[in-house]
């Protein structure tokens, strides 16, 4: 047996885990041998969503500096969340 | 539905500066739909062989130069000359970009049945300048495009974020979301920042889609029909948790795309407003009184004790 990476990246609209999510991306290390997410978009409602269906909390995102003549822009989603799973899978 | 000249309504420029882009199904009319695309063909193929150092194919349409005037690319016979200057089509260039703009670039996405070819989402070109002036691109879908089959994907209301066009990639799906589909002669017109992506096209059927890029040559301000302008356009006080009206620019500014929730969609509002003020023309409108506040206190700062 082997261990492989499934992760999963959950944008949520704030910066608690227990947010509704507005993005996601999934990256599978086993090639589609381990389990998949949750049919449905998105695969969770919130952060704490995944933790309960035992995904593992990696990333948690920090409040951002404020640039001084930048406060008000809007860029990148902030509240990008990452978990994974480590799964046993068949060398 | 744009103004009997063809122009769009502040409605529908308010519309665009909260979700970036307007669709206008069917535009185009059939006598145009199908015989383009033998002409789309030869541009593809010459726009390759171009990069590519090869010679060009002959009969097909001369490609302009970036800085051409529009009224200059593509002359008659051309079908893509006639499609872009139809005037349904002119009024909604005229109102976004003004008379006569200037030619960026172009190119064919024919993605052939069958097609796997996906992007990540991106932003064309390079990270935006701060102000608020801004391109169109025209997306035209000349055949029908079921769905599912390879149509733009797209992601409302991201317009106006400053990002780099890698940066986006890792977004792989956010809430409300779009994929295009729909009959022969759509157009689709998008801020040149919206988030996009073409799709793998499963079908049996090409998917076919000409976009142009077009770039003002004047400032940007009400050059649109502008019968219902006093009526939308707000003062500064439209402001929700004060006395809000539901008829105004603000209240279609104040709608919010899935992907947008909780207190970014304050942000949001600021910068939509940022664009309306230039727009319109109104260096003291706003949306629910963000840029407002902060700009009476400064005020105060700035005067002697």
């Amino acid at each position: 047996m082997t261990t492989r990476q499934q992760v999963l990246y959950l944008w949520l609209a704030e910066g608690a885990l227990d947010t509704e999510t507005v993005g996601w991306a999934f990256h599978d290390g086993t090639r589609g041998e381990g389990p998949q997410l949750p049919e449905g978009e998105p695969p969770y409602p919130s952060g704490q969503a995944a933790l309960e269906d035992g995904w593992f909390l990696i990333q948690s995102p920090a409040p951002a500096p404020l640039h001084p003549g930048a406060e008000y822009e809007v860029t990148y989603l902030a509240n990008e969340f990452v978990f994974e799973r480590r799964i046993e899978i068949r060398s | 539905m744009p103004a009997a000249n063809h122009k769009l309504t502040t409605q529908e420029m308010a519309r665009f500066v909260a979700d970036g882009y307007l669709r206008f199904d069917g535009l185009v009319p059939q006598e145009i739909n199908e015989p383009v695309i033998e002409e789309l063909r030869l541009l593809e193929v010459n726009k390759i062989n171009q990069m590519l150092g090869v010679p060009l194919q002959e009969g097909g349409p001369q490609q302009p130069a970036s800085l051409t005037p529009l009224s200059q690319c593509y002359p008659a016979p051309s079908l893509l000359g006639a499609m872009l200057n139809l005037p349904a089509v002119q009024g909604i260039i005229e109102s976004l970009v003004g008379p006569d703009p200037l030619f960026d670039h172009d190119f064919v996405h024919r993605l052939p049945a069958g097609s796997d070819y996906q992007q990540h989402l991106h932003v064309d070109a390079v990270v935006d300048s701060a102000d608020p002036t801004f391109d169109i691109q025209l997306f035209y879908y000349p055949r029908d495009v079921a769905p599912g089959a390879g149509g733009t994907r797209f992601v409302p209301a991201t317009h106006l974020r400053r990002t780099r066009a890698e940066g986006v990639g890792r977004y792989q799906h956010l809430a409300g979301e779009q994929q295009y589909h729909g009959v022969a002669g759509t157009l689709m017109v998008f801020h040149h920042g919206l988030w996009h992506a073409g799709q793998p096209n499963p079908s049996d059927t090409d998917r076919w889609m000409y976009k142009i890029r077009l770039n003002p040559r004047v400032p940007q301000i009400r050059l649109w029909d502008l019968d219902d302008f006093e009526e939308k356009h707000n003062d500064a006080s439209d402001h929700t948790f004060a006395l809000m009206r539901q008829d105004s620019v603000a209240q279609v500014l104040r709608t919010m795309q899935p992907w947008q929730k909780g207190h970014e969609q304050r942000y949001e509002q600021m910068q939509r407003a940022r664009l309306w003020r230039y727009l319109s023309g109104d260096p003291a409108f706003d949306v629910d009184y963000y840029h407002t506040r902060i700009e009476q206190r400064a005020r105060l700062a700035g005067e002697p004790g």
